[in-house]
């Protein structure tokens, strides 16, 4: 790799194998290679090696695209079939939660099969979701609001987290133990999801600290806050959690 | 055209540099449609009139990583010398210079492979391959360099081996 003119550095030679020197460079180099019989051939290689690579992979360009790429729909769909399954094992739960009544005394917001499990199981079945992640995106943000608060019976607005680096992504009406429930996800641009999970309950006039609990990976801070129940789950640290679920509810009670 | 006609046209060049870039027709497939998956998810990420094959190939990039990661803890099995799969029904002649260049390929670091096959298959620009690979243009060139001259060493190395007489 030794250059007699010391114009001609070894990124040349690449970009002069690479078509992407500019003409009059392209002929100083030739004239240096012209010089340099060592480089020249070392040159020659790499033209060779390019060459062969397209003539190796090239015929890729033309095979037919295997429909599973094309249709990638296949694989969305699983999560609807785990929601099945989930709903059936929640099913199952619930009838054997019935036969042990009694034996649990907690509010029905304490118990494992309460509010923040289903949060945790909402989060666990549509955070994943590459192609149906929400009902209706963040595009349509004010439709959002007015259904979900339509259909929840109350107003609802999904609060704002961009100064924590997650942006909406839009929201789903799920159904609940005490009717509709709304979930509103978002996303940072890791592509990590957290979804806030919101019920209400014209009823309740309670207030409550934040809890905490998880399930499996998911963790899920949960509080009441008068008729509204807020769960917010995500697969990350508690702290990081915690410092989320602070800023909705200071969003939320300004 | 659309984002997602964008997308599905740039399917063949995705297909062809993972299929370079791993050796192996099903992995190669696997980790397209990942790559597909990652970026129909957030197709809303993506700014209208950004480079959408770089932001392709960036993602395929991170997957890969990733997945060469999560492949070298789970198996030790060293594929170097398994023969690699053919895209062109090569004439028996061509045989063993495809066969050398497959298996030089494998035998190059896969930093090295990711530049050399961005370059020379999909004809990025230094600056593209640096911008999809995230690294400073200096690495782009010093892995250019060092990655033409280690597979120029193979495949000389390679014609002179006598096992190579064996073909598959």
């Amino acid at each position: 790799m030794t250059h007699q003119s010391a114009t001609i550095v070894e990124e040349d030679l690449h970009a002069y194998v690479d078509g992407l020197l500019p003409e009059t460079r392209r002929a100083e180099v030739e004239s240096f290679l012209a010089a340099n019989p060592k480089e020249a051939e070392r040159v020659r290689a790499y033209q060779k090696q390019k060459e062969a690579l397209r003539a190796l992979f090239d015929p890729i360009l033309d095979e037919p695209i295997p429909p599973e790429l094309l249709h990638p729909q296949r694989r969305w769909s699983w999560p609807v079939l785990r929601y099945a399954a989930i709903v059936a094992w929640i099913t199952l739960g619930g009838t054997l939660g019935w036969l042990l009544r009694g034996a649990d005394s907690r509010k029905p917001d304490e118990q494992p099969n309460g509010f923040a499990r289903q949060a945790a199981i909402a989060h666990a079945v549509y955070s994943p979701e590459v192609r149906h992640p929400v009902e209706v995106g963040r595009d349509q943000e004010d439709h959002l609001v007015a259904w979900l608060s339509k259909r929840v019976g109350a107003p609802l607005k999904p609060p704002h987290l961009s100064q924590l680096g997650f942006e909406l992504v839009g929201g789903r009406l799920l159904p609940g133990n005490q009717g509709p429930v709304a979930q509103f996800m978002y996303q940072d641009e890791k592509g990590q999801r957290l979804t806030l999970y919101v019920r209400i309950d014209p009823g309740t006039k309670r207030e409550t600290a934040f809890r905490y609990t998880h399930e499996g990976n998911v963790g899920v801070f949960y509080w009441l806050d008068g008729p509204f129940g807020y769960a917010l789950s995500g697969e990350m640290k508690k702290e990081e959690l915690l410092q989320i679920a602070n800023a909705i509810y200071h969003q939320l009670n300004p | 055209m659309s984002a997602a006609e964008e997308i599905t046209a740039l399917i063949p060049r995705l297909r062809r540099y993972a299929r370079a870039l791993t050796g192996d027709r099903s992995f190669a497939d696997d980790l397209v449609q990942d790559t597909l998956e990652r970026a129909w998810g957030r197709i809303y990420l993506w700014r209208p009139g950004s480079d959408l094959r770089a932001w392709l190939f960036t993602i395929m990039h991170n997957l890969h990583v990733n997945q060469a990661r999560t492949r070298r803890s789970e198996d030790s099995i060293d594929l170097r010398n398994e023969p690699m799969e053919f895209a062109a029904r090569p004439s028996q002649e061509e045989r063993l210079e495809i066969r050398d260049l497959t298996m030089a390929l494998r035998r190059l670091p896969d930093e090295q492979r990711e530049v050399l096959l961005l370059v020379g298959l999909e004809e990025m620009s230094y600056q593209e391959a640096a911008k999809a690979l995230a690294v400073p243009l200096g690495t782009v060139m010093s892995r250019l360099s060092r990655g033409r001259e280690r597979l120029r060493a193979l495949m000389s190395e390679g014609s002179n081996a006598p096992q190579l007489r064996v073909v598959k």
